[in-house]
């Protein structure tokens, strides 16, 4: 698909199982959206397939496939009442007043807002707007709902709230859901699946867990959840386990695909896999803590990574128990990791 | 241009373009079309049209240069028009600021049903009234008689009752762009100027009237283009001697008959106001699209 | 204390001064108009009220005045007779029926026309769309004789001559201006993200324009309805040169002044302006209240 000048999204490929929630990961300007107004049918590819149902969909118009989408901006339509918004699609396809009524009822009783049918859109919050949106795209009872970055404009609060709702009722109506989003904590809490998209190309599908313990790029490492970054270059590749020198000093860690010695490569290690320790040996760093960040259950220690010449900042959790036992803020320390929570991955 | 086609469908997407085909071309271009191509043919009777008489020439626009009378009313009439847009455009810029900047939103309320009232009215009742107060044993005399400041009625008709009537009958359309090209001023930026020290003077000078430019523009372009091409206010408010430019016009219409010579006339004043307006345009250095819209 | 006040003056020391804003409030002149500017201000407003209401006022007076002619100097007596005239008045009857046809055909054709044309602008881009938009505001631009005399001229040419038909489309030429922008301005606050949910829930194009869009733009067209409406009313210079021999209101009128004017015209006067007051307050009241339901949200 090109878009304007560039490309934006490059050639790709992904399977969606039925009744999944799948999530498309990804930075602004990714492809993501594109990517999902091309199964929407609001664009069409200049080379590719979109197969739903293992049917072709390409020339297919938005109005005659299987998905139906829910908007960033949600897009209700202001000057109809609740039921018949939820009801747009039924009378598309020419279903009667009475039928078209009784089905808006029993969409707002799914979403848990009944007796809100003759309520106009503008009087509704944010939360129960969104689950009209919602409730509007199930009534025409798609096999794939695509939602853009729903949640986008709702506070925290209710963010995390309606993470949830939307969860909970992806599960209930067995529809495939695709989500779109560039909030990783999002696409992590709620989805079966998820591909991490970045300029255009897939970077990796996995579920949540796969892509924060194996990332297989450089960039699923730092998109996905924190990390620790170490830069050098690889001396040794063996039984799955790769060695990085560099000006930090010596490292090994799990081999990520395609490293050779003598390339660039990064070591990714987790803030929770760091932690100060008295041995000595492989995988030490010297450091000294800056400040602690307090968040609750723990706390993000930063601190300088010690005897390099250019300043580099790493970050550590550490418990709210292990906080007493914390080296004091600026007091140099060495903390290590061990080779199995750590990864290298080549770094382009 | 397939924007509208992607956007409706075909057949719906059609229509609008059809529809908008037929105004522009059929009854804005085409028409414009003829009016230039009888400007520029004599005046024939019937028999002769089409023969080896009907030839173009630029006879129609010789006639309205030499002749003794009708290039003085032209520039009379480009020269009041321009006074009638002075006049209204002092009157109605205090009158905008304060609407915009100044008043409770209760006075603003009030103000623009004042407003309202004469604009939605008939511009030749707004006349009438003119007429009736500019009368020579009318009210405006009576009342300048009576306060000592005139020992002798004046006969108001004429080119000073034209511009008066038609100051009054055009206001509106000065006031109300003004009003809302200010009204987008963001108040703090005068409080800033005024923070600063600058004097009433000079807030307006280089803060608000940069602000309020394309208003005034349009508000410019709009009463001079109405005021030149009034045929209304002259007739109600003129004299014999103060002939306005339109009532020529139809004067070779529909009492001389030559409509050719008419057509002349017609485009001599469009092609005027155009001028007018590009330079107006030109001078505040606006935009089309911004000016109207 | 006497610490800050040391610190103070140290700082004073440190600054250059600062330049005095040369206030006109700062000189005795400047003292008297600050006090005067806002009783000016209040004076003028007076004055610009007074210039605004009086024209009005005296129009509506002159239809009490038992005077054969339209004036209220002098004064020959208080009568309705001029307003129960106007009611039995036949030519006023036919001249206002014939207003009303014009203006009903301005009406029905540019406010379609208007719609289509505003949709074809907005789907055009970049040095078209400049081109486009000055070729569609160019009627508004030109005086109203110009385009009568156009329309005449161009009609004649297929042997239509003045009447209802030519002054409908004449006037249309350049109403179809101002609908297209009232609703060119209310497309461009439309989220397009609406029309493609619609299509996406399986709507036809059609339906899209009929159920989204439309109801979308239904303030801005009644807007248009009666800006449309007002334009014809008043319109005389343009109808003055396709009219034939239709007489609506206007015409009427600016003949009357000619042949002998009666109060009877200021009794018409009269009556638009009570409906128009009683519309324009009506109108303000509610767009009042809206204002201060939308601020208080």
């Amino acid at each position: 698909m090109r878009f304007g000048a560039t490309q934006a999204v490059k050639s790709l490929s992904l399977d969606v199982r039925q009744g999944e929630f799948f999530s498309i990961l990804g930075p602004s300007g990714c492809g993501k959206t594109t990517l999902l107004r091309l199964i929407s049918g609001f664009l069409q590819p200049t080379a590719g397939q979109v197969l739903i149902n293992g049917k072709d969909m390409v020339g297919v118009p938005s109005n005659m496939r299987a998905t139906a989408m829910i908007f960033q901006s949600l897009a209700l339509f202001p000057f109809m009442r609740v039921w018949e918004n939820i009801a747009f699609g039924l009378e598309a396809r020419g279903v009667g007043t009475a039928e078209r009524r009784r089905e808006a009822e029993r969409l707002l009783e799914l979403i848990a807002l009944p007796g809100y049918g003759n309520r106009m859109p503008g009087e509704l919050s944010g939360g129960q707007r969104q689950r009209v949106a919602i409730a509007r795209a199930l009534a025409i009872q798609p096999q794939v709902l695509l939602l853009d970055e729903p949640l986008s404009a709702l506070d925290l609060k209710l963010r995390q709230h309606m993470r949830a709702e939307l969860r909970d009722l992806q599960k209930r109506t067995g529809v495939t859901f695709i989500y779109i989003t560039h909030d990783q904590s999002e696409a992590l809490a709620m989805s079966d699946q998820v591909a991490v998209m970045n300029g255009g190309e897939l970077q990796q599908i996995g579920t949540p867990q796969e892509l924060y313990s194996h990332p297989k790029t450089a960039f699923v490492a730092e998109f996905v959840g924190e990390n620790n970054a170490l830069t050098g270059t690889v001396t040794e590749v063996s039984g799955g386990t790769a060695v990085l020198e560099g000006p930090q000093g010596r490292f090994s860690g799990r081999a990520g695909a395609g490293l050779n010695p003598g390339a660039k490569a990064r070591l990714y290690v987790r803030p929770e896999a760091l932690s100060p320790s008295s041995e000595t040996g492989e995988n030490r760093l010297k450091l000294a803590i800056e400040r602690f960040d307090f968040e609750g259950a723990f706390a993000t220690a930063y601190a300088l990574l010690q005897g390099t010449g250019s300043p580099q900042r790493m970050f550590m959790t550490i418990s709210q128990q292990g906080l007493s036992d914390a080296p004091a803020i600026g007091a140099p320390f060495t903390a290590g990791f061990s080779a199995e929570d750590a990864i290298v991955l080549s770094d382009d | 241009m397939t924007e509208i086609f992607d956007r409706f469908g075909k057949p719906l997407g059609g229509i609008f373009l059809g529809l908008a085909l037929l105004w522009l071309a059929g009854m804005v271009l085409v028409p414009g079309v003829f009016m230039i191509n009888a400007s520029l043919r004599p005046h024939l009777p019937p028999p002769l049209r089409g023969g080896e008489l009907d030839v173009y020439v630029l006879d129609n626009f010789a006639y309205l240069i030499n002749h003794v009378n009708h290039g003085r009313i032209f520039f009379k009439t480009v020269w009041s028009s321009a006074l009638v847009t002075l006049v209204t455009l002092l009157l109605c810029y205090p009158i905008a600021f304060w609407l915009a900047k100044v008043a409770r939103r209760w006075q603003v309320a009030v103000m623009l049903v004042l407003l309202l009232i004469p604009y939605l009215m008939n511009e030749v009742l707004r006349g009438l009234a003119w007429y009736i107060i500019l009368a020579f044993s009318g009210p405006l005399n009576a009342i300048l008689i009576g306060l000592g400041l005139m020992d002798e009625p004046v006969r108001w008709y004429g080119d000073g009752g034209v511009v008066a009537g038609m100051a009054y009958a055009y206001l509106l359309f000065m006031l109300f762009p003004i009003y809302n090209a200010i009204s987008t001023l963001d108040r703090a930026q005068i409080d800033a100027a005024r923070d600063l020290g600058a004097s009433a003077w000079r807030i307006h000078r280089r803060v608000v009237l940069p602000h309020a430019k394309v208003g005034i523009a349009t508000g410019c372009v709009f009463v001079f283009m109405m005021a030149a091409g009034s045929y209304v206010a002259p007739a109600l408010l003129g004299a014999p001697g103060s002939r306005w430019f339109t009532q020529i016009v139809y004067e070779w219409f529909f009492e001389i008959g030559n409509w050719n010579r008419g057509a002349a006339y017609g485009v001599a004043l469009m092609a005027m106001c155009l001028a007018v307006v590009l330079g107006l345009l030109a001078l505040f250095r606006v935009n089309l699209a911004s000016a109207v819209k | 204390m006497t610490q800050t006040t040391t610190a103070t003056a140290t700082l004073d020391a440190d600054l250059p001064p600062i330049i005095p804003a040369r206030r006109l409030s700062h000189s005795g002149m400047g003292l008297l108009l600050g006090r005067l500017q806002p009783l000016a201000g209040r004076v003028y407003l007076l004055v610009f009220v007074l210039f605004l209401m009086s024209p009005l006022l005296i129009l509506a007076a002159a239809a009490f005045n038992d005077s054969s002619f339209p004036t209220i100097l002098p004064w020959q007596g208080s009568t309705i007779k001029w307003i129960v005239a106007l009611f039995h008045d036949g030519e006023i009857g036919r001249a206002l029926i014939s207003s009303g046809i014009i203006a009903a055909g301005v009406i029905g054709l540019s406010l379609p026309v208007g719609t289509a044309a505003a949709l074809v602008l907005t789907s055009l881009h970049g040095r078209t769309r400049g081109v486009v938009y000055a070729l569609m505001v160019s009627p508004m631009l030109i005086p109203g004789i110009v385009i009568g005399i156009s329309t005449l001229l161009f009609w004649r040419q297929v042997g239509v001559n003045g009447g209802y038909f030519l002054t409908i489309l004449a006037q249309s030429s350049f109403i179809i201006s101002f609908v297209m922008l009232m609703i060119v301005a209310q497309l461009q606050r439309f989220d397009r993200t609406m029309e493609e949910a619609a299509l996406g829930l399986g709507a036809s194009r059609l339906l899209v324009f009929r159920r989204i869009l439309l109801p979308y733009l239904r303030p801005a067209l009644l807007a248009a309805c009666c800006i449309a409406f007002l334009q014809s009313f008043e319109n005389c210079n343009t109808t003055l040169f396709v009219r034939g021999t239709e007489t609506p209101l206007t015409i009427f009128i600016a003949t009357k002044v000619r042949t002998g004017l009666t109060p009877v015209i200021n009794a018409l006067g009269l009556v638009m302006m009570v409906g128009t007051i009683m519309g324009a307050v009506l109108w303000e009241i509610a767009r009042y209240r809206r204002a201060v339901r939308s601020a208080a949200v």
